[in-house]
């Protein structure tokens, strides 16, 4: 595996190393050989300077809420390991572990990640936000105190991931309708079945964003 | 009787009945909650597990020593013999804990086990090839249904009716952290059973080498939350006694939660059940005879005979046979209502295509039969609530009729279930500075227990919800009954308010010199201990507290208790309808809405309680339309042991749904359980509904490809 400098940005998602990416290369290219060449085998022979890293632990630098953590992971272990298991960050939910329920879901350089398919090392010099950052009983995200408000978890194992699902969704889409928020949380799964709060706390979280009262 | 012990009536409660905001929302809605997968313990090791790849296999051998050298390994345990018989794919064999999860599942693959490959069945809807696996299991006769089918009178349906396998699929799958010192043991529990699971941990390790001194009282069982289980989360499970070992070994604590594909392979199956059924009825619709034939599996013990005919049990002349089929799958545990929703399905299903053959309403249907079931008046307030709010007279039409390529129809079920309360001890502690503590051995599984058990301090003590503290899911609290059955929001509930009126006599007592009257004719309102009859004579409940000096009130209230009060009941009753369109060019069924109209007794949190019926309803979108366990006769596998292709419904496959407590009519029953009863007929209501909209039966799940198979068979595609 190979690694940028630490503290650069990445280069763009379609050209990393998630499991996902991974193995839309070993589909399209009909054979794990195939794509291994193409995406990682090629570059160090290329003499781009890449370096070569792993298989054991490697230092890995993650900004995670604002805060560096420097870690001794090896390149495998994924964005969500990282932090659930060596960081004590819990709030993100390890559930179908195969980018498809969302209970992972972080906030990676703006956007909603399935964090259990990004692999930590591609997320260095990213800007990583989870639900510790933005949301306390104390002090609770707008997105957070609409779904306490419309019952919108009950065993509460999906609930962070949608939390921080909407809430990214949100700060892209400031007045969505029903049909918007389908779309916007279609990524994530409930296995209680509390979709019906989770629509109108999204909808009355995103009133709440714009300063609007609620209804 | 009246009794003090009694709930308050309707004008006098403030927070029963009220919609009040879950407890336990907080914390969820900002990650802050820690479930046992979240807990790391120092030093903990994380454990992984090698599941059987075949569905039926014999060990010939097995040899652990790779996996014990790999890096980071720290303990191996052996969870099957060598010539152990797995009876299922995903059967467990053994057990690494190492310092990392990475570590972990190295040391897994280097496990090297040796099969012998043995014959499996994994497919039981085809009776015709199930072989020696089906044995005949069951068989009843009522009245002479021979001659009932045979009378001229008599119009005869005859149908097919199936319903698969669906698995639980919990989103915390099932597992434990367990950390040792010495003799003494915790475990943080994923489960429905904080009573229980510590007891159950030390009868399997009694015997074993190291854990002599092992007794239920060194154990410690904690579960604060908990990530879903349906019931399938009672037991301490092979894969918790495993990680007790695994620590024990290792020393350190271990946390051990099944893989995905092992959480769909082996910890969670409903039963599936098939039947042909026949149902006799005179014209006017009186139904008079039953006949069926069915099968199911629950994996490798076969499937029992679901209770049917469901609710409308009376009917005067049945005939029932059952076959139970042993199938190589992940055995079957308690899902929401075990049997119902299959038997309000299949039921339910032949009486709607009877109204059809009848040429009636099955809304007049049901109601015209309601005098064979034990609640008639129950679902008469229901079926005619159900009815306007689904607007049932405009949407009904005959079944299969209507033009165009999307169809639409409506379709009704009925449900019930028992859910008489479990044994439950409360201990309630009110401090001379005013604060409350209320402890209880039960766990809160996110349906709002906690909320229930404030609210009915809270009420009691007329204080408001945050000045009760809520302390549970913790084994070494007064005991509380396992959490299935919807057994406990009756126990808990009494216990709670038995504990709560005799610390505040206590406290009365206490007070009664200090405001001049004998301590019966003192009151608890507002914050307040006042002279029942004269709010002027009054003091503030700290006030009040403050009389107690430096001694504590510590009272137990227990459920069940003679002679204090009539607190709760068993057996509800509910009524669903569901509108469904079906598109007969691709065979997507779409559900619009459901109505459900459910009774529960005394409602304690409503907001709570509606979300157990809303969750119920979703989950019976799920399993009505998606969820499929895709077996390979040929392999013996699961092909879809993954959240991708075992669906559950998402956010924008939700129909509106109307929900409909019935409160105030059976209030005086006290409080019955909430959790089973609205997963009962949605399901059923789904299925009708789309026989409605194409006049055509569909086995559920109702996948596009079986409703067009279905469409082509009945001829109307």
């Amino acid at each position: 595996m190979e690694s940028d400098n630490q503290g650069k940005p990445s280069q763009p998602a379609k050209k990393g190393f998630s499991r996902r990416s991974f193995l839309q290369g070993v589909g399209i290219g009909g054979g794990a050989a195939v794509g291994l060449s193409n995406e990682l085998l090629a570059a160090p022979q290329s003499g781009s300077g890449a370096r070569v890293v792993g298989p054991g632990p490697v230092r890995v630098a993650l900004k995670i809420n604002g805060r560096v953590h420097n870690l001794e992971i090896e390149p495998r272990v994924t964005l969500l390991d990282a932090l659930r298991n060596r960081l004590d960050l819990t709030g993100a939910k390890k559930v179908c572990d195969r980018a498809t329920c969302g209970a992972c879901t972080m906030i990676v350089n703006g956007r909603a990640v399935y964090s259990c398919t990004t692999l930590a090392i591609e997320a260095q010099g990213k800007d990583i936000q989870t639900i510790e950052g933005f949301t306390t009983p104390a002090k609770m995200h707008a997105v957070s105190a609409a779904f306490v408000e419309n019952d919108a978890q009950q065993c509460g194992f999906c609930t962070p991931g949608f939390v921080v699902a909407a809430k990214a969704f949100l700060d892209r889409h400031a007045n969505p309708t029903m049909a918007d928020v389908n779309r916007g949380l279609g990524g994530n799964l409930c296995r209680c079945g509390t979709y019906i709060g989770v629509r109108q706390a999204v909808l009355d979280a995103a009133r709440e964003m714009r300063g609007g009262r609620r209804a | 009787m009246p009794s003090k012990y009694d709930y308050p009536p309707a004008d006098k409660r403030s927070l029963i009945g009220k919609r009040i905001t879950r407890l336990d929302g907080p914390v969820k809605a900002t990650g802050q909650a820690k479930y046992s997968y979240d807990m790391n313990r120092p030093g903990m090791l994380i454990a992984k597990m090698l599941s059987s790849p075949y569905a039926h296999a014999k060990i010939k051998s097995i040899d652990t020593s790779e996996a014990e050298r790999s890096p980071g390994v720290k303990a191996v345990v052996l969870m099957s013999k060598v010539d152990g018989e797995l009876l299922w794919e995903g059967s467990e064999i053994a057990a690494v804990a190492a310092e990392t999860e990475e570590q972990a599942t190295d040391g897994v693959r280097k496990i090297k086990v040796e099969y012998d490959v043995l014959p499996h069945l994994v497919k039981e809807e085809d009776l015709s090839k199930v072989g020696a696996n089906g044995k005949p299991s069951a068989e009843q006769t009522a009245g002479n249904p021979t001659q009932a089918f045979a009378a001229s009178d008599v119009v005869v349906s005859e149908g097919y009716y199936g319903i698969d396998t669906i698995t639980h699929c919990c989103l915390e799958s099932h597992g434990n952290v367990v950390e040792w010192e010495g003799d003494n043991c915790t475990v943080y529990a994923s489960t429905q059973a904080v009573g229980r699971v510590g007891g159950d941990l030390a009868k399997a390790l009694a015997g074993e080498a190291g854990f002599s001194g092992v007794q239920p009282a060194n154990i410690r069982v904690l579960t604060q939350h908990m990530g879903g289980g349906f019931g399938s989360k009672f037991s301490i499970d092979t894969w918790g006694i495993a990680a007790a070992k695994l620590s024990k070994k290792a020393g350190k604590p271990v946390k051990l939660m099944l893989d995905r594909d092992q959480e769909l392979l082996m910890a969670g199956m409903r039963p599936s059940d098939y039947a042909k059924i026949k149902i006799a009825a005179k014209q006017d619709g009186t139904i008079v005879a039953w006949d069926s034939e069915s099968w199911s599996t629950g994996g490798a013990t076969g499937g029992t005979l679901p209770p049917i005919p469901y609710v409308f049990t009376e009917i005067p002349n049945r005939r029932l046979r059952h076959v139970a089929v042993m199938t190589n799958t992940g055995p079957a545990r308690a899902w929401r209502a075990p049997n119902h929703p299959q038997a309000s399905f299949l039921t339910c299903g032949a009486m709607t295509d009877t109204a059809a053959k009848l040429n009636m309403d099955p809304l007049q249907f049901f109601l015209k039969n309601l005098n064979l079931t034990a609640r008639g008046d129950v679902y008469k307030l229901e079926l005619e609530k159900g009815a306007e709010l689904m607007d049932w007279k405009s949407k009904y039409h005959p079944a299969g009729q209507g033009s165009g390529t999307i169809k639409t129809g409506v379709g009704l079920a009925v449900g019930t279930w028992g859910g008489r309360p479990h044994d439950s001890e409360c201990r309630i502690t009110i401090h001379p500075d005013g604060t409350v503590l209320l402890e209880m051995g039960t766990q809160d599984l996110g349906v709002g227990t906690r909320t229930v058990l404030a609210i009915v301090a809270a009420e009691t003590f007329g204080l408001p919800l945050n000045a009760i503290e809520v302390r549970i899911g913790d084994s070494k609290y007064p005991p509380s009954g396992a959490s299935g059955g919807s057994t406990t929001v009756g126990g808990v509930s009494a216990s709670t308010r038995r504990a709560s009126i005799k610390a505040l006599d206590k406290l009365f007592e206490a007070v009664a010199p200090t405001l001049s009257v004998t301590a019966d004719k003192l009151t608890a309102v507002d914050g307040r201990v006042q002279v029942a009859g004269d709010a002027t004579k009054n003091m503030t409940w700290k006030a009040a507290c403050a009389k107690l000096g430096t001694s504590n009130i510590s009272e137990v209230g227990k459920q069940p208790a003679r002679d204090e009060g009539n607190l709760n009941d068993s057996g509800v009753g509910g009524a669903h309808m569901a509108e469904v369109e079906v598109d007969t060019e691709t065979g997507i069924v779409t559900v619009k809405k459901v109505v459900a109209v459910q009774d529960c007794g005394l409602v304690i949190s409503l907001k709570t309680a509606e979300s157990q019926v809303y969750g119920a309803v979703i989950q019976a979108v799920c399993n009505s339309l998606y969820e499929e366990r895709i077996f390979d006769q040929q392999t013996g596998r699961m092909l879809n042991a993954d959240m991708e292709f075992y669906k559950l419904s998402g956010i924008g496959d939700i129909p509106d749904i109307v929900v409909h407590m019935v409160q105030g009519t059976y209030d005086s029953r006290g409080v019955i359980g909430l959790g089973e009863p609205p997963a009962v007929p949605p399901t059923a209501a789904i299925a009708n509904a789309v026989h409605n909209a194409i006049g055509v039966r569909v086995s559920v799940p109702m996948t596009p490809a079986r409703v067009l198979a279905a469409l082509a068979k009945g001829g109307r595609a």
